[in-house]
């Protein structure tokens, strides 16, 4: 474990050298690569006033409020495709026709829909996040073993307790590799959609970066994106590996 | 040695009751006669063995029985009433052990009981650990089904089906996966739990030798459609010994039959 995390450590500490000796060597002009110390300044400064700890927290918000609401559609909708032939030729091939749109391509629609409001931000998610869950719960619990649902069936177990202790638990891991995906287009599209949408009920990280741009403030560009992809890596870490350990180690799928 | 004549349990009150089932099947390019005008009574407490090569219909009859499929024509009884729904009165266990990969080895056996009424969960859980006990993996229960060799997932699967107190068990080859002395263990296994549990055991195998092992009774399956063809009592005394002559005589004579089907069958 601790050799482990000495690798990573090290791994890390060397790109950042890397970076540096870059920036040292002056091919790029800094203002197209900042150093790395110009950058920690710059988060330093932004935690000081309190921007980024203000743009975090709406843009998380954001997240999870369109995350959520695309699970608690989405799910059910799967469930509902993967149980009907008729709904499965309806809103399943509208739900895989609409998977394959890049979630950017809301944008214009949901500014022209709700204008810059907090709606068009939450429908972009919504769109970006909706249909790869719906695919991915229908997938899943049409790959379950027809032989979990006739032992239980065998037991006594029938309708609403099929679906919530049987199909559910055993299509899991699909269901987690979806919310995993979700997750990822959910914050494609909320960053996508934070970059062209301004609007005045909160400042997130994507207007931050975009701003960043705007300024030619190279370091608040990097320095944002350094958040991005550590708030990326914490929320996987922290909600989506413990559960995939717990699944691996039960379904005995694989070895860590 | 062998009689195919009407056993005395014939006259004892009858468990399960099947009179001229016949069942039919549709699939997309052909019309299967599954189960041909097949009558069988099975007593209270007996064990029966279904044998006969695939395709004769013993497992789809063992589905009716169930009740997870259901007869084209003719009657299907449990005790004196028709058969409707599947439910613990009569459980099943599979060729694959069905376990559940996201419960444990305790979870699992707990599955069952929790759907049969009128149990606190420290009843549950003193009858799950119980049937773990008597299966011979109490210490496993908190182990996940992966970690389980073949048959100690049936013997999981065995205690599962066990636990939420069948009168009737069905079982679908259970046995036919698993390796030589693993399933020579299991034939002790099952033999003293059906001696002290009593139940009405209907066992579907194409091991004849397994099924002389287990039954009182051997029933001969020909396929195409499915035909009860013979039966055979076999009155040796338990528990038996798979590796014993006088088994491996009734053995014998039951496969010489059972070759005169298929040799017919494939002549004709």
């Amino acid at each position: 474990m601790i050799t482990r995390w000495l690798a990573a450590s090290v791994f890390f500490l060397g790109l950042v050298a890397l970076w540096h000796f870059v920036v040292k060597a002056q091919i790029w002009s800094p203002l197209l690569l900042p150093s790395p110390l110009s950058v920690l300044e710059y988060l330093k400064s932004a935690v000081q006033d309190g921007t980024l700890w203000e743009a975090t927290l709406v843009t998380v918000r954001r997240l999870l409020m369109g995350y959520g609401l695309g699970i608690v559609v989405g799910i059910p909708l799967g469930l509902l495709t993967a149980s009907s032939r008729w709904c499965h030729d309806t809103i399943g091939i509208m739900a895989l026709g609409l998977q394959t749109l890049p979630s950017v391509c809301w944008v214009p629609l949901a500014l022209l829909w709700f204008g810059q409001t907090e709606s068009a931000m939450l429908f972009v998610v919504v769109m970006g996040t909706l249909w790869s869950l719906i695919i991915a719960t229908d997938n899943g619990v049409r790959t379950i073993p027809p032989i979990y649902r006739r032992a239980a069936r065998t037991m006594g177990s029938t309708g609403l307790h099929t679906w919530t202790h049987v199909v559910l638990p055993a299509s899991l891991p699909f269901l987690i590799s979806g919310m995993k995906q979700g997750w990822a287009f959910a914050w494609r599209s909320l960053m996508a959609a934070e970059i062209y949408v301004t609007i005045l009920s909160g400042f997130g990280l994507g207007q931050l970066l975009h701003y960043g741009r705007e300024l030619h403030a190279m370091d608040q560009v990097i320095g944002v994106i350094l958040v991005i992809i550590v708030i990326g890596l914490a929320v996987d870490k922290s909600l989506f590996a413990p559960t995939e350990r717990f699944m691996y180690r039960r379904w005995g799928t694989a070895h860590q | 040695m062998v009689t195919s004549e009407h056993p005395p349990a014939q006259s004892q009150a009858a468990k399960l009751v099947l009179e001229h089932v016949s069942k039919w099947f549709q699939t997309r390019s052909l019309h299967v006669h599954a189960l041909d005008d097949v009558s069988l009574r099975i007593a209270e407490g007996e064990f029966v063995c279904l044998v006969g090569p695939s395709g004769c219909g013993k497992s789809t009859l063992l589905n009716i029985i169930a009740g997870l499929d259901h007869a084209d024509r003719g009657i299907v009884q449990a005790d004196g009433k028709p058969i409707g729904e599947p439910g613990p009165h009569r459980l099943m266990m599979f060729q694959e052990s069905a376990l559940f990969p996201w419960l444990t080895v305790l979870g699992n056996v707990l599955f069952g009981l929790k759907l049969s009424n009128g149990m606190s969960a420290a009843e549950r859980q003193e009858k799950a650990e119980y049937f773990l006990e008597l299966v011979g993996l109490k210490r496993f229960m908190h182990n996940n089904v992966h970690e389980l060799s073949g048959g100690m997932k049936q013997r999981v699967a065995l205690a599962r089906a066990l636990a939420p107190n069948p009168s009737v068990l069905l079982m679908d080859e259970p046995f036919g996966a698993l390796d030589a002395l693993t399933r020579e263990q299991l034939y002790g296994d099952i033999q003293r739990i059906w001696s002290q549990h009593r139940k009405t055991i209907v066992f579907v195998t194409h091991n004849v030798r397994e099924a002389v092992c287990l039954g009182d009774r051997v029933i001969l399956f020909s396929p195409h459609p499915g035909r009860i063809r013979e039966e055979f009592s076999i009155p040796l005394p338990r528990p038996r010994d798979i590796n014993s002559v006088d088994l491996a005589r009734y053995a014998t004579e039951i496969t010489r039959v059972l070759k005169g089907y298929v040799e017919s069958e494939v002549a004709g």
